[in-house]
């Protein structure tokens, strides 16, 4: 069990549209995420899901409290120290995918180590060739990425988080778009990253089926965690990953 | 991306692809303004390069004199003269000649200098009479000023000094051939009957009315100038040095030197409001270039924002982002650059075909210069990467969070 991947320490949040009118989102968040930890976040619209995932993901400074990345405290980071950070320790997979149509499927897992190196390389190619494959879209990897279907798409947004092996993916209603048997699909994918590189996962999502099917659950209701609980009433992040963990997706599949 | 250019470089060239349509207009609307500028710029050089050269054909760049005459009014104690008569100006010699002609010639930029005697005579034909500009030349070298021999119609230029060359419009008012008698009468009454050897023209009707040619010994007995000479005229390399060197000719002794700058103001000013003009309009077509690009570059940014976020939430660092944008601006000055000349090329070509003399010659040259092409697709890529600057800015400043949530 190796240091957090995640901690975050009192960490609140608020916006201030004028002098009188501040309005605290979140209040005082204290949360630890370890290695190879696949979480939910789940809680009703406006509950500060969404800023408690920018605030993680590095892309938002918290108002307090301190945010710490990969044994990293963020406060003493600049502008250019967030952004390497974010790059390095964080994959992002949105619900709308966000790739970049310019760009073919391959190109777009490739995207992140090229934005780190400058330029394109074999190993590049070769790593992002095998993300592919590991996501079931290797036939694809020349189509540009409009081309494909939403849960393909997806399955490259998804591959493209892991490009840069970042300990953290931060997946924000991966499946909210999709249909139940592409959502599957996409879920499947993400637990079996998670279980064979022990990459941490925390996923935004409104879907119960979703949020059932993973490790731990946290509940955020109006800017304050509610409930944070294992899955599995055995569940215990030490002891899941090598065994128990391979054995449960191998049952599901 | 099997070529391994800096991401800046792909993402530039593919957002570009991508928006093919976007990108053709713009590249098209710069190709326009390039091609403008080019064409623009070709004809008015060659215009005024033909002007010039026609106008400097039968004038020598810088015209040496003695200084003028000036009265001097004695001054007796207690008396003053009320009215000081300016003095009339009669041909004189330059104050030895050959020397400064020599000196003349030594100085830097010059390339022919060749001393002359002129004066106004007549030119006498049985009962018909024309008042002419007699110039006594050194053949050999004032030939190499005005390029009388290359200009002769009939006969041929050469000069004893019982030989006379006159322009086409004088023979015709006079009715002469080449190898009839001319007589010449000066102001003082001395009169010479020279043979006509050739007849030139040097296309300006004024010239090819007035002026007279004979050598300098014959101009010399005729205006009762022995052995001197009144003018010293001079060629240069470049043109466009004639008042530099005429002032540093003017010093040296106490001479008048004119160029064919300050004998010809009006031409002059009237090529440099031309060049002003061009000017002008080159800066406006370049600022309109510049606009399109901008306006096309600022909405592909709305246009890319959640793709531009992604890749800063990716780790994309501002300047790589901005890197993005200048480059496609460039990029696009570049090729419009390109296509531009190569449409003013094909302009040109057509103008060359079509617009000629009514003898069938072309009217004067026009060609793009190659050295133009270079700082033309240079201006264009640097005009392109300013444009983008607005837009690479608001690339860059865009926030992840704004613009991936939409």
């Amino acid at each position: 069990m190796g240091e957090a991947v995640l901690r975050l320490e009192g960490v609140r949040k608020s916006y201030e549209a004028a002098e009188a009118l501040r309005t605290e989102v979140l209040h005082g968040i204290d949360l630890t995420l370890a290695p190879g930890e696949f979480a939910a976040l789940i809680g009703p619209s406006g509950s500060g899901k969404s800023t408690l995932l920018n605030l993680v993901g590095l892309l938002d400074r918290p108002s307090a409290g301190r945010v710490i990345v990969a044994g990293e405290d963020t406060a003493a980071l600049d502008e250019s120290g967030l952004t390497r950070l974010r790059g390095r320790s964080i994959g992002f997979v949105f619900q709308y995918h966000h790739l970049i149509s310019a760009f073919s499927a391959l190109e777009n897992v490739m995207m992140p180590a090229l934005i780190a190196r400058g330029r394109p390389d074999d190993e590049m190619r070769d790593n992002a060739a095998r993300l592919l494959e590991s996501v079931g879209l290797a036939r694809w990897s020349d189509q540009p990425v409009n081309r494909l279907s939403g849960g393909q798409q997806q399955r490259v947004a998804v591959a493209r988080a892991l490009a840069m092996r970042a300990p953290l993916v931060l997946a924000d209603e991966p499946t909210g778009n999709l249909d139940t048997k592409s959502a599957d699909g996409v879920f499947e994918v993400m637990r079996a990253v998670n279980i064979a590189n022990g990459t941490a996962f925390l996923v935004v999502t409104h879907d119960p089926r979703l949020a059932a099917r993973c490790d731990r659950v946290i509940e955020l209701v109006d800017g304050v965690i509610v409930a944070d609980a294992a899955r599995d009433p055995g569940f215990s992040p030490g002891a899941r990953r090598a065994g128990d963990g391979r054995e449960s997706a191998s049952t599901r599949s | 991306m099997r070529m391994r250019l800096p991401l800046e470089w792909i993402a530039a060239l593919r957002f570009l692809g991508q928006g093919r349509v976007q990108t053709s207009f713009i590249i098209a609307g710069a190709a326009i303004g390039v091609a403008v500028i080019a064409f623009m710029s070709a004809l008015l050089a060659g215009i005024q390069a033909n002007t010039i050269r026609r106008s400097l054909l039968s004038q020598a760049h810088i015209v040496v004199r003695p200084a003028e005459e000036i009265a001097r009014p004695l001054r007796l104690a207690g008396t003053e003269e009320a009215t000081v008569q300016k003095r009339t100006q009669r041909v004189v010699s330059i104050d030895q000649w050959r020397k400064l002609r020599d000196e003349i010639r030594r100085m830097p930029g010059v390339s022919v200098a060749s001393a002359t005697v002129s004066g106004s005579a007549f030119a006498i034909r049985g009962e018909a009479s024309k008042s002419v500009l007699l110039t006594g030349i050194e053949p050999e070298e004032y030939m190499r000023v005005v390029p009388v021999a290359d200009k002769i119609t009939s006969g041929s230029a050469r000069l004893a000094s019982t030989d006379v060359l006159v322009g086409s419009e004088l023979a015709h008012d006079l009715g002469l051939r080449a190898g009839d008698k001319l007589r010449l009468v000066a102001p003082s009454g001395a009169t010479a009957v020279l043979s006509v050897t050739g007849i030139f023209d040097l296309g300006s009707r004024g010239v090819n009315e007035r002026n007279v040619y004979v050598a300098l010994r014959t101009a010399q007995d005729l205006l009762d100038l022995p052995g001197g000479a009144s003018r010293i005229e001079v060629t240069l390399d470049d043109i466009w040095e004639a008042e530099k060197v005429s002032r540093a000719i003017a010093a040296q002794a106490s001479l008048q030197a004119d160029s064919w700058i300050r004998t010809n103001e009006q031409f002059f000013l009237a090529l440099r409001a031309q060049t002003i003009a061009n000017y002008a309009i080159r800066f406006s077509v370049g600022v309109a270039v510049a606009l399109g690009i901008a306006s096309v570059l600022v909405v592909s940014v709305v246009q890319r924002s959640r793709e531009i976020g992604i890749l800063r939430a990716m780790g994309a660092s501002r300047r790589q982002v901005m890197g993005i944008f200048l480059i496609q601006g460039g990029l696009v000055g570049l090729a419009g650059s390109f296509l531009g000349t190569f449409a003013a090329s094909l302009l040109l070509a057509i103008w060359r075909s079509g617009i000629r003399n009514a003898d069938g010659t072309p009217l004067f040259p026009v060609t793009l210069d190659p050295t133009f092409m270079a700082w033309a697709a240079l201006a264009a890529t640097v005009v392109g990467t300013g444009a983008a600057i607005t837009a690479a800015r608001r690339a860059a400043n865009l926030d992840p969070v704004v613009a991936i949530r939409g």
